[in-house]
């Protein structure tokens, strides 16, 4: 089997820092954003729910397109930034990183809206009736009752970002430490005919992404959501 | 509250460690390069590693065209090897350049296949039945696709093999495609198929008089000027020891 050298490592690295960055921001940009889509009664809902789940249907090439667009060094944000004497986000880390977040956002929002609108009004409502503010509510009362939400939020943000390759390809070359993750160095290999090297990442890759949907499966299951 | 404790100390001590180690301070020398170049710069970074081994050089591969794009668009390369010093001169233009771009090499495009016996192919024999499938590089932005393309029309087959043509993102990739057998001919760069693991089977080289020549130059960017490092390896390029890898690999040195 092939031993894995420094440029492994280094993807394995970038990898992991992009799917841990990813999970803890979209995490808590997504809970407020479920809560209000399970819980709101604006009309608003349907479009920023149809907003969040684009990632699910557009092609990624198309996301990574409009980002490199917008952030590189003649768009919108990377302009913006660089006239600021900072620098554009194409082919950074930072610029694959909200590119994560954005393709990603639906893997999180979408079982945390699931969870809040199978709890019910009623444990939140007791709760506030008996004096309890909200960062309370949320740590004593909804977090505990909505876990299997936020673990398969979790897990499904982190997986699916392990696997993104299309808009990170786009946005971010495949420049190694920055933007080289695992599933562009396995597309480079292949192209190269390092064919073992391809084959044990690839492997790799695999056997994490069934390991991870068994733990999500069998979670599931395992934690159902208590109904008063 | 268990919950809150120790997954919660864990996440922090994960992130720390994995924050620390996005902070070592680390500007390599980076390398755009066509993919014509996969093994000869392979070899030629080895080399420069012996005389300088402290130095911190990347290569990345792609097409030309693709790199000029990425590069008009703020990538961070500090060198670029093209395939076609038009591209290179493209960027001078635009003022993206430090050095003047210069002539590394002349390339060459052969037919090759996995299966067929491609020494005895010639461009008229890929409309035959017995050939499915034809990889070339992607003409609109990989030198090697559009040279392929030329030879093909000068002799008059290429509106017969339309429709056998598939094409790669650029020339190591459509070399792949021809290696899996995926296409059973596929007309690559001479130097890729001087590579061991092609090497084993033939190849035909494509008369240069039928497609314009595959001017190669390259360039150190505006970026790379500010790296030593970078313009170090530039005049690397031009000693003898580099011409030798060079040759070896099927690339004619002009004089």
């Amino acid at each position: 089997m092939y031993t894995f050298g420094p440029a492994e490592w280094q993807a394995i690295e970038v990898t992991l820092r992009l799917c841990l960055y990813t999970t803890i921001i979209l995490l808590l940009l997504a809970t407020p954003l479920a809560w209000w889509l399970a819980k709101g009664r604006s009309r608003g809902r349907d479009v920023v729910q149809a907003i969040v789940s684009l990632p699910l249907v557009l092609p990624p090439t198309v996301l990574g397109f409009y980002l490199l667009v917008v952030m590189g060094p003649r768009g919108i944000v990377g302009k913006t930034l660089e006239d600021l004497g900072l620098h554009h986000l194409a082919f950074s880390f930072e610029g694959i990183l909200i590119a994560s977040i954005l393709y990603s956002m639906p893997f999180a929002v979408q079982p945390l809206t699931e969870a809040f609108s199978h709890l019910g009004r009623r444990p939140v409502e007791v709760a506030s009736s008996l004096g309890a503010g909200a960062l309370d509510r949320f740590r004593t009362v909804i977090f505990p009752l909505t876990r299997s939400g936020f673990v398969v939020a979790a897990t499904l943000t982190f997986a699916h970002t392990m696997g993104e390759f299309g808009v990170i390809l786009m946005l971010g070359g495949s420049i190694p430490g920055e933007t080289r993750v695992l599933s562009v160095l396995i597309y480079d290999h292949a192209e190269a005919m390092n064919y073992e090297a391809a084959h044990s990442l690839s492997l790799m890759l695999l056997i994490f992404a069934f390991v991870t949907l068994l733990v999500v499966y069998s979670l599931t299951r395992r934690f159902q959501v208590v109904r008063l | 509250m268990p919950l809150f404790v120790k997954p919660g100390r864990l996440l922090v001590i994960l992130t720390l460690l994995l924050l620390t180690t996005a902070l070592h301070a680390s500007d390599p020398v980076r390398i755009a390069a066509a993919s014509d170049l996969r093994y000869a710069l392979d070899d030629i970074v080895n080399l420069y590693r012996e005389v300088r081994p402290d130095a911190a050089i990347e290569v990345i591969y792609g097409s030309s065209g693709k790199m000029t794009t990425q590069i008009i668009n703020g990538a961070p390369y500090d060198i670029f090897f093209s395939a076609d010093i038009a591209f290179p001169l493209q960027l001078k233009d635009k003022g993206l350049t430090t050095t003047e771009p210069v002539v590394y090499a002349i390339g060459r495009i052969v037919i090759w296949s996995n299966t067929l016996n491609a020494a005895s192919l010639t461009l008229e024999d890929l409309t035959s039945d017995a050939i499915a499938r034809i990889a070339i590089a992607q003409p609109a932005h990989a030198p090697y696709g559009l040279r392929a393309k030329e030879a093909m029309q000068s002799t008059g087959v290429w509106d017969a093999v339309q429709s056998k043509l598939v094409f790669g993102e650029n020339i190591a990739h459509a070399a792949q495609m021809a290696e899996s057998g995926a296409a059973q001919v596929g007309i690559i760069a001479l130097s890729l198929a001087k590579f061991p693991e092609l090497a084993r089977h033939d190849h035909y080289l494509i008369d240069n008089a039928l497609h314009n020549p595959l001017t190669q130059g390259y360039v150190v960017t505006r970026r790379g000027g500010n790296k030593p490092e970078a313009l170090a390896f530039a005049g690397f390029m031009v000693t003898d020891k580099v011409h030798d890898i060079m040759t070896r690999y099927g690339f004619v040195i002009p004089e």
